[in-house]
């Protein structure tokens, strides 16, 4: 049923009890022409446009846990597209533009708040740095201009300009068309969607196999018995390399923890997102009211969704010099995702020696931003069995002949 | 947060610490290798969900490289050993 202002008044005096289910919650069929592993974002974002832009509805959405638990549900929902190298400034700036127009396609409000992001710089290097990415952006097409620490201050009146702290704000570059949106809402949106089209999301049914056969891919063992697909698509995040390995496959990757917190509920004190890699530290406010704060990896492999509390400590030193008025505030939660990240902090979205066995990983510190437009490539990837223009470069083959895509400097810290 | 503990100066916080990742990785001849194998050695990991065998550095105290083998999920530290020494085998 659409989500309609006429529906929801024919709704009202029901009590609002007959709105459908958003999604099925099917039995998994014997085959399927696709079969996606893990339904968070980037999955179910795959099997949406697999269906919307190329036809194929007969996916499968496989998820060992429940939709959108992952990583989805755990970041600090920031959405930018102010990459230093072309390759990803056009993926991230498709997938901003995708989400510029996604509570539409969808039908659901996915509460996209362009906001701006403003990035912080703490010394002469910080500031020349974020003069060579805002040109690379503007000749890009990409919005990212300089602002002095008054206009900062304007913007965030909460921040501290003073010169006399550690780490004094020299300036900084805001994306005005950057923001957030609703993480939960997103995954949510792309499940109702795709499974309208017809998509089964299989919830509680871990992949514990990939049947291969002469190099190519048959199907899956899973916890809910064997799935035959010649197409697998796996998204599975902190996961990569255990699925991958299930194909007889190694990555470049490696999985730590991720910390993000959330402190108590306040009025409203900060309506833009600012982040600064130089202290480690980024804030940005709910609507709830919380604010909402990323911290570090821990520095070593990890598939504990717990993450060691010194980063915790290092994360809110900066902060509390950074924005005095929240160092009375209490944190009410903090919680960590297992992150998978590759040599060059840039994702891979590729096809693989194993015929039908697509891969989408790497995603590293920085993944729901690019939400909607990893699905769209991926989706093209898998469907034309060639990967689109956009993620050509994002190939697993970068890795050996050489054509990295350094961008440490874009998600060191901004998540 | 773990305690690690150091052969050298015995239990201290991981914080005191580096972790150097994967170990046992085998540098092929640059002379010899492919592309392929290259790319292997640099970039291709294990990163298993369970027993891994890893280097560590002491980096704010003895400032000494060892190994230790641990369980990513749980981060139980199974061995310690030099960091001239093999894997030991019944840790996996």
């Amino acid at each position: 049923m659409k989500y309609s202002l006429w529906n929801l008044l024919r709704q009202a005096p029901r009590g609002h009890r007959d709105w459908p289910q958003a999604w099925r919650n099917p039995e998994p069929k014997e085959s399927y022409d696709v079969i996606i592993i893990g339904a968070g974002g980037h999955g179910l974002a795959t099997a949406y446009y697999l269906a919307k832009e190329h036809g194929i509805t007969r996916t499968a959405v496989l998820e060992k846990g429940w939709l959108g638990g992952g990583n989805t549900g755990r970041n600090t929902t920031i959405v930018r597209s102010n990459y230093l190298w072309d390759e990803s400034a056009h993926l991230y700036e498709h997938s901003l533009r995708l989400f510029e127009t996604l509570s539409q396609d969808l039908n659901f409000n996915v509460m996209f708040s362009p906001r701006g992001v403003i990035n912080l710089a703490h010394n002469e290097h910080d500031l020349k740095e974020l003069r060579r990415r805002g040109h690379a952006c503007r000749l890009n097409g990409i919005d990212y201009e300089m602002v002095t620490p008054r206009e900062i201050k304007e913007i965030a009146p909460i921040i501290n300009i003073s010169r006399s702290i550690r780490y004094p704000v020299l300036g900084g570059a805001m994306q005005r068309r950057a923001g957030n949106a609703r993480h939960d809402a997103v995954a949510w949106g792309l499940a109702r969607r795709a499974d309208e089209f017809g998509v089964d999301i299989i919830q509680n049914c871990e992949v514990t196999g990939i049947d291969v056969r002469d190099g190519r891919v048959t199907g899956v063992q899973t916890t809910r018995g064997a799935i035959r697909a010649n197409r697998i698509g796996a998204v599975p995040a902190g996961h990569a390399s255990v699925v991958a390995s299930m194909a007889g496959l190694r990555l470049p990757v490696e999985s730590h923890t991720l910390q993000a917190m959330v402190t108590e509920p306040v009025k409203p004190v900060i309506d833009t997102v600012i982040m600064s890699n130089t202290v480690h530290v980024y804030i940005s406010q709910s609507d709830k009211g919380e604010l909402v704060l990323g911290a570090g990896i821990d520095g070593y492999n990890s598939y504990s969704q717990k993450g060691g509390i010194n980063v915790i400590e290092h994360q809110l030193e900066g902060l509390c010099e950074l924005y005095p008025i929240v160092s009375r505030l209490k944190i009410m939660r903090a919680w960590g995702g297992i992150v998978d990240i590759a040599p060059d902090a840039s994702p891979i979205i590729s096809k693989t020696p194993v015929e039908g066995f697509y891969i989408n990983c790497g995603w590293g510190t920085g993944g729901f931003k690019a939400t909607p437009g990893s699905g769209w490539v991926f989706a093209h990837t898998i469907a034309q069995d060639r990967p689109h223009r956009l993620n050509e470069a994002f190939s697993l083959g970068r890795f050996e002949s050489g054509l990295l895509i350094d961008e440490h400097g874009a998600a060191a810290v901004a998540h | 947060m773990m305690l690690i503990p150091c052969p050298w100066c015995g239990d201290r916080l991981d914080a005191e610490f580096t972790c150097g990742g994967e170990a046992h990785i085998v540098r092929p001849d640059p002379a010899t290798a492919s592309d392929a194998e290259w790319a292997d050695y640099l970039f291709m990991r294990k990163n298993p969900k369970g027993v891994h065998h890893e280097r560590w550095f002491h980096a704010h105290g003895c400032r000494r490289w060892f190994h230790i083998t641990r369980d990513t999920v749980n981060h139980r530290i199974l061995a310690v050993y030099a960091i001239t020494d093999s894997a030991p085998e019944a840790a996996g």
